[in-house]
């Protein structure tokens, strides 16, 4: 009894110190720090949005300004063809724009990582039927997919981070399942087998332990995907009507024709917005994708 | 007399994240026209270092003193046009493991031709097929053969492809680097055979490395032995093998009773302990700490390599005490 | 000279014709390989459109014909000209011999079977995307090979900071940009390029001067693409030619006393090419998926404008249509590519 409580307190203070070890090698990581520090930013912007900008600025009925008015001191990004002030809902659509590609995010993950955990976990037809249909499904077009669900499953917010979600998991099953695959082969977990431990304990204690670092590094990297899937989505009007995300203003740009009356205020930030969360994303990602796997830091 | 290959004081050191690790601390050798020395070492040794420094085909990150002469002419400060006119047609190197060492995508014919076409513009498609079915008949493949890729060839074939490859532009100077390891022990048998034959029938200048004593002890007219990157005995390849000065050279000889047993080279029997990590170096004798004649004067200070017999040198200070 | 070559068994092996009889039979049963794996992905996808448009909707009737129907009549007019009447498996039947056959179905919105839309409309498309991958890949594994072999140098970083950049870039915002600063113009600057669309009104497109007009349209579409592309060709010819970069056979062709752009061009490349082909051919595959945004944000009549049109109505048979010759484009090209990866790599091909 003490052995084993022993034990866990061992295996605890090893793993701090590994997270600890890992945290000094990101630090070194200069693109990656940049990258985490402009998501803290735009996390922080999104979550003081009620504070910064008033709510009511995104009421159509209530806007104040004129049609497509130039930057000024009253609208520092000027205002859209309504007349709401573009930085209200520029730091609103953050909002939507993080909890969609968050939310898609969960759903992917989840997803890819149960498939291929049990896929390179169960060897022989189960496992082979899943990775079948996990090549399938990366064989089909994204956008024309995530078009259709959309279509049939109707717009609204969850919807398209389902949509995102369910179409954007193969890519995470392959990685997960060959993790796995390798760390069936280590010998402990031969020993637990042996020793009579069940699918679900071996499972859970030992292949999900080590997969998850793995995961960790791949999350960060599928949210920059699924921000810019959902961006692309409420672009072609796929997204949620009732609500302002970056893609839904770059939507009612094109569409009232700010390019056109050259009304750059109203396409540029939003683009760059998404430029950045994306960019940092997949920063962050290729940092902690080279914190974990010593062989690709020689990479870049 | 300038000599065939003339290495002086040769120190080659890498530069790494860890910090330097020397593979190759002050090393002087000689090889005449005809000659075929042979270099002895542990995996770690430096052996392979010191090949790959005589053409300059070191890795950026080493930093290289001393010199490397080839034929009178210093292959450390020549330009890069000189260089590559030596590299080949001046001296050619015999890689171990083919495997990797041919182009997978590209056809032996080819890749053989292609430092005959390098040195020899002038050379025509007619007198390039012919001699590179020439070589390939050399080193006893049937000529046919040149149209087949690395991967469909045997182990022993594709090293039979690196040495007509190697002898292609009749150098005076060939580097065999391990030539026969990842081989089976019939085969490596044949190989060597081989490349002794035509070296001798040639009268090349060869350097053969190897981790095997006694293959050296047969095939080469000298035996340098090397330790931690430096020369620890160098004499006659028979009396080297046989009635050898250094301890570590005697415990090399015990070891390889016969050709090639692949277990045998990471540890060879009787001798304790592993070969020391080149970052920390031990001081004085570097084969001190697993010398069972070491006395506390040979972790003070380095033994120099010194003649203890005619033409027989050893970095001992031991040698002649009981 | 005697030489033990009769005792290496590999010899003897040697004497025979070299590779006569195996290499058809490899590629053949590689080929055979593939073509059956590409068949099953066909008949997956399918099931996928079938269970899209019919299982999932529910009713799929009332779904599809959106606010189209005023009387119970007219629905079940259109159920029974689509079969939707029918029990499921039924459905699936006919379904799979319509598809087989080509019948696509009608478009809601233009009156006319979906297949003829789909292939008048797949030739603007092709131009596109065709041109782009040209330009992309061409550009890209330039950008690559250079930014591998220097790692690390002033061209390697700037390219591949580039290339992330781009990356993150939703590419029709590109396009965006692009037209705003070279077709409307910036202040006093005029606009240069057409706005949109693949040719001017009054262009006569069999002329020389109709040609090179569709070429003036084409060209801030096809830049915008060759961009989004360019980034993805480069970052994956710079990494699989920093696989290749510590190969022994690299070492000895520079022993050989080859220069090091020979050693580059002749050695490293050839083999860094296998992975990037194999992406090229692949990322072609995902023409309709890639040609949406851009053509929407041109206007250029291709399937992926059709696409976003038929979202509009919404118009299902043309949305069906448009993915199944997406998801087809991809397993072609998927096919393409590993044939031609096994007739470039002899590891595959004997």
């Amino acid at each position: 009894m003490s052995a084993g409580t022993e034990a866990r307190r061992l295996a605890r203070r090893r793993r701090a110190q590994s997270w600890r070890h890992g945290w000094r090698e990101f630090r070194r990581n200069r693109s990656g720090m940049a990258g985490a520090v402009v998501l803290t930013l735009f996390v922080v912007m999104a979550l003081a949005a009620p504070l910064i900008a008033d709510a009511d600025g995104l009421s159509v009925t209530r806007a104040t300004g004129g049609v497509l008015e130039s930057p000024s001191g009253a609208y520092p990004l000027g205002t859209d063809d309504n007349g709401r002030s573009v930085l209200t809902l520029l730091i609103w659509g953050s909002r939507i724009s993080l909890l969609v590609g968050l939310l898609a995010t969960v759903i992917s993950i989840l997803i890819g990582t149960t498939v291929g955990l049990l896929s390179g976990y169960f060897g022989g037809w189960p496992g082979a039927v899943l990775f079948r249909l996990t090549e399938w499904f990366l064989v089909i077009p994204f956008l024309p997919l995530a078009i259709v669900l959309a279509t049939v499953l109707g717009r609204s917010l969850v919807n398209i981070a389902i949509v995102i979600g369910v179409t954007s998991w193969p890519g995470t099953a392959l990685l997960i399942r060959s993790q796995t695959l390798s760390i069936k082969q280590r010998a402990y977990v031969d020993r637990s087998r042996a020793l009579g431990g069940g699918h679900g304990h071996l499972l859970a204690r030992h292949v999900l332990p080590n997969v998850m670092p793995l995961v960790f590094a791949n999350t960060t990297l599928t949210v920059a995907v699924a921000i810019l899937s959902e961006t692309t989505l409420s672009f072609l009007g796929l997204g949620d009507p009732t609500r302002v995300s970056w893609g839904s203003m770059l939507q009612d740009a094109f569409q009232v024709g700010a390019i056109t009356t050259g009304s750059w205020w109203f396409i540029v930030p939003p683009g760059l917005c998404v430029v950045l969360v994306v960019l940092s994303f997949t920063l962050v990602g290729q940092a902690l994708e080279s914190v974990l796997n010593p062989r690709l830091r020689e990479r870049r | 007399m300038t000599g065939l290959l003339r290495i002086e004081d040769l120190s080659v050191t890498y530069r790494t994240e860890e910090g330097d690790v020397p593979a190759v601390r002050g090393v002087d050798l000689a090889v005449d026209a005809g000659e075929v020395l042979g270099i002895a070492g542990e995996s770690g040794s430096g052996k392979s270092t010191l090949a790959s420094t005589v053409l300059r085909l070191q890795p950026s990150s080493a930093r290289v003193s001393g010199s490397v002469r080839v034929d009178g002419s210093d292959v450390l400060t020549m330009r890069w046009g000189e260089l590559r006119a030596l590299r080949w047609a001046g001296a050619s190197i015999v890689f171990q493991g083919a495997q990797h060492s041919l182009n997978p995508v590209r056809r032996v014919g080819t890749q053989i031709a292609e430092p005959l076409r390098v040195h020899d513009p002038r050379a025509t498609d007619d007198t390039v097929t012919s001699r590179v079915g020439e070589l390939l008949e050399q080193v006893g493949l049937p000529a046919a053969r040149a149209a087949a890729y690395p991967h469909q060839l045997s182990g022993g074939q594709r090293q039979r492809v690196m040495i007509a490859m190697a002898l292609a532009c009749r150098p005076a100077l060939v580097l065999a680097d391990e030539p026969t390891t990842a081989l089976d022990v019939m085969v490596q048998a044949q190989v060597l055979a081989l490349l002794s034959g035509l070296v001798r029938e040639l009268g090349v200048g060869m350097v053969l490395i190897s981790h095997d004593l006694s293959v050296l002890a047969d095939m080469c007219d000298r035996i340098a032995v090397m330790y931690a990157g430096r020369v620890v005995e160098q004499g006659p390849a028979a009396e080297v093998f046989e009635a050898s000065l250094h301890p570590y050279a005697g415990a090399l000889s015990a070891a390889f009773p016969r050709v090639g047993d692949p277990a045998a080279r990471f540890a060879p029997a009787g001798l304790p302990g592993d070969p020391p990590d080149p970052r920390y170096l031990p001081s004085g004798c570097s084969f001190a700490p697993r010398c069972s004649r070491a006395v506390d004067a040979c972790r003070e200070q380095v033994p120099p390599l010194e003649e203890k017999r005619p033409g027989h040198a050893a970095a001992c200070i031991r040698v002649g005490e009981p | 000279m005697s030489l033990p070559a009769a005792a290496d068994p590999g010899v003897g092996a040697a004497l025979e014709p070299p590779a006569a009889t195996g290499r058809p039979r490899g590629y053949g049963r590689y080929a055979l390989g593939k073509v059956a794996g590409s068949l099953a992905s066909l008949g997956f996808v399918l099931v996928v459109n079938f269970f899209l448009f019919r299982v999932l909707p529910g009713d799929p009737a009332r779904t599809l014909g959106r606010g189209r129907f005023t009387t119970d009549e007219q629905l079940d007019a259109f159920n029974e000209t689509y079969g939707l009447d029918q029990p499921l498996p039924q459905q699936f039947l006919t379904f799979l011999g319509n598809t087989l056959t080509g019948d696509l179905g009608v478009s809601l919105r233009y009156r006319v079977p979906v297949s003829e839309l789909i292939w008048d409309r797949l030739w603007p498309t092709l131009m596109l995307v065709g041109t782009a991958t040209l330009f992309a890949a061409l550009i890209g594994i330039w950008l690559g090979v250079h930014a591998a072999w220097r790692r690390g140098g002033p061209l390697d970083r700037i390219s591949t900071s580039a290339s992330l950049t781009v990356y993150s870039m939703p590419e029709w915002w590109l396009g965006l940009l692009l037209i705003a600063a070279l077709s409307v113009g910036i202040g006093p600057l005029p606009g240069l390029f057409p706005t949109g669309g693949l040719r001017s009104v009054d262009a006569d497109p069999s002329s020389l001067a109709g040609v090179l007009d569709t070429a003036w349209h084409l060209t801030l579409p096809v830049f915008t693409l060759t961009l989004a592309y360019l980034a993805d060709y480069a970052l994956v010819m710079r990494s699989s030619l920093l696989d290749e970069i510590g190969e022994d056979y690299l070492t000895t062709a520079r022993a050989k006393g080859l220069r090091d752009k020979v050693v580059r061009n002749r050695h490293a490349v050839p083999n860094a090419l296998l992975p990037t082909t194999t992406v090229v051919a692949l990322n072609f595959g995902f023409v309709v998926a890639g040609a949406i945004t851009v053509e929407t944000v041109f206007s250029i009549p291709g399937l992926g404008l059709l696409a976003t049109e038929a979202l509009e109505v919404p118009d299902y048979w043309v949305l069906q249509g448009v993915f199944l010759v997406a998801s087809a484009a991809v397993i072609v090209a998927n096919l393409a590519a590993n044939l031609l990866y096994g007739l470039l790599d002899p590891r595959v091909r004997t």
